[in-house]
């Protein structure tokens, strides 16, 4: 965090828009995350919250408005993104580690593909992060032998690896079984504890309830309502997230 | 009559009619004229060392050569055909349309007859040099179909993962889609070599010096010279010694391929 003071919200987005052809999946989305917060994002599937999550990183290019992380805006075409990038852990549902390399790998690659690390420093630093989600002793595995929980863990390792300044969660134990949850949720926890800037996609309100700074609840491609999360699940103010919140709570 | 007994006649007649046919065969072939042309010792004997030396060693250098040519054109056409620049786009799928239609013959003829009389060139190598040119060329067409299915098989989201680290394109390309892409095309990219072993009998038309000559034309050549078939059989057992392990091991990696993902 080089330039603390330049910019108002790590996260700002503003008046954004997203269209795939005709259909309008973001309709006008403002909101931002301030540095060290960890905001929630939930909603019912196809209300757009992990189309806005990928415009973040313009993993999506949006079609309107504006998106600044740490003061730098996305959109501009003048933007170093791999730079930026590299600053924005991205944690998938699907996990997406790279098969064809070993844990540590996958942990060392970006590094120093992006970062230029020697190959020691980046394994050094590959197996401290493995530690802290506590998978040291899988180092040399390869993606297929590890359960899905395991995979997540190291997928959350391998953003870490690259010291990022804030961390980006598309749903991430919706591809788990039950009983593998729980783990990887106490790894976001300690995450949050420890002062990581977070946005999270979620259908886990306990998690959200629990950790989050902020909620956000999402529909049809507008933020319906946000604030408080204990105050927005026990007290909705909005029809539609009184009948969403009826159906997971 | 139950169902189990008609079963069990029908597989019974099949089988008859089976041996009825073998038997019809075996009776109706001339055996001592079929050995006599595809089966005589003394020739066969005679066709050794230079089929092995010469024909054999040739083949496979000719193989390995339009492989590797092919290979390394073929990736070039296939990341040209799935570039962001519109015109490398354009310019990969007429190349690999235009050389996918054509007989390889006919690409054959072409640089070993016309291109040199057309433009007083002819390529390095003689009529081996001017045939395996326009195998690389064909063959990098298939290739390069081959890579792009192959890039295209490799799930979306490594590379949003990749990028979402910071990697650039080519980096991504490089560390994270090809690696994956060439498993998934080596058991087509095999059958490609297969493909490409019968292929090179094609240089046959392109005219080759003695030293030049591969399996097929070695063959040929020594049918006309002896008066007798039993160097095709030697040739056709050589083809098969590498073509049927090589196709086996194609249907093994496409097993373990279908288990292991």
């Amino acid at each position: 965090m080089t330039n603390e003071a330049v910019y108002d919200h790590a996260i700002d987005v503003q008046k954004l828009h997203k269209s795939f052809g005709q259909n309008e999946v973001l309709k006008g989305i403002d909101f931002h995350v301030d540095d060290g917060e960890v905001v929630c994002v939930i909603g019912p599937s196809g209300s757009g919250k992990s189309t806005l999550l990928r415009c973040i990183n313009l993993l999506e290019m949006p079609t309107r408005g504006r998106v600044l992380v740490e003061g730098v805006d996305m959109t501009d075409p003048e933007t170093d993104l791999n730079e930026v990038r590299s600053r924005i852990g991205m944690v998938f549902q699907s996990f997406n580690l790279f098969p064809h390399l070993t844990v540590t790998d996958n942990l060392a690659l970006a590094q120093r593909r992006v970062k230029k690390r020697s190959k020691a420093d980046a394994t050094k630093c590959a197996l401290e992060n493995l530690a802290r989600v506590g998978l040291e002793d899988k180092a040399d595995a390869y993606p297929a032998h590890l359960s899905g929980g395991q995979q997540q863990r190291v997928a959350i390792a391998r953003a870490l690896s690259m010291e990022p300044d804030l961390m980006l969660f598309d749903e991430p134990t919706s591809a788990l079984d039950p009983e593998l949850v729980g783990d990887v949720l106490a790894v976001m926890k300690t995450l949050a504890a420890d002062g990581m800037t977070m946005m999270v996609v979620t259908h886990e309100m306990g998690f959200a309830r629990e950790v989050g700074d902020k909620l956000v609840f999402m529909d049809e491609g507008i933020i319906m309502e946000e604030g408080e999360p204990t105050e927005v699940l026990s007290n909705p103010q909005h029809e539609r997230t009184q009948e969403f919140l009826s159906k997971v709570l | 009559m139950k169902r189990t007994t008609k079963t069990r006649l029908t597989r019974g007649v099949m089988y008859l009619i089976f041996v009825a046919a073998i038997a019809a065969l075996a009776l109706a072939a001339d055996w001592g004229a079929i050995q006599k042309a595809f089966f005589n010792v003394d020739i066969a004997r005679d066709a050794f060392p230079d089929v092995i030396v010469v024909a054999a060693k040739n083949t496979i250098i000719y193989t390995a050569i339009a492989f590797m040519g092919g290979m390394v054109f073929g990736l070039m056409l296939a990341l040209m055909k799935l570039s962001t620049v519109a015109p490398y786009r354009w310019a990969a799928t007429i190349y690999i349309e235009f050389f996918r239609g054509l007989p390889a013959l006919l690409v054959i003829f072409t640089f070993a007859f016309a291109v040199p009389i057309a433009f007083q060139w002819r390529p390095p190598g003689g009529g081996a040099g001017a045939g395996l040119l326009a195998l690389i060329i064909v063959s990098a067409a298939y290739i390069a179909e081959t890579i792009r299915a192959g890039i295209q098989a490799v799930p979306k989201g490594q590379v949003e993962a990749a990028h979402s680290l910071g990697m650039s394109g080519s980096w991504t390309m490089v560390s994270v889609v090809l690696p994956q892409a060439i498993r998934i095309v080596i058991p087509p990219l095999t059958n490609e070599l297969v493909v490409l072993i019968k292929d090179t009998s094609l240089l046959f038309i392109a005219g080759m010096a003695i030293e030049q000559q591969e399996l097929t034309t070695f063959a040929r050549d020594s049918v006309s010279s002896v008066g007798n078939s039993t160097p095709l059989t030697i040739a056709a057992l050589m083809y098969l010694a590498v073509t049927l392990p090589l196709t086996r091991l194609v249907a093994y990696l496409e097993r373990r391929g279908a288990r292991g993902r």
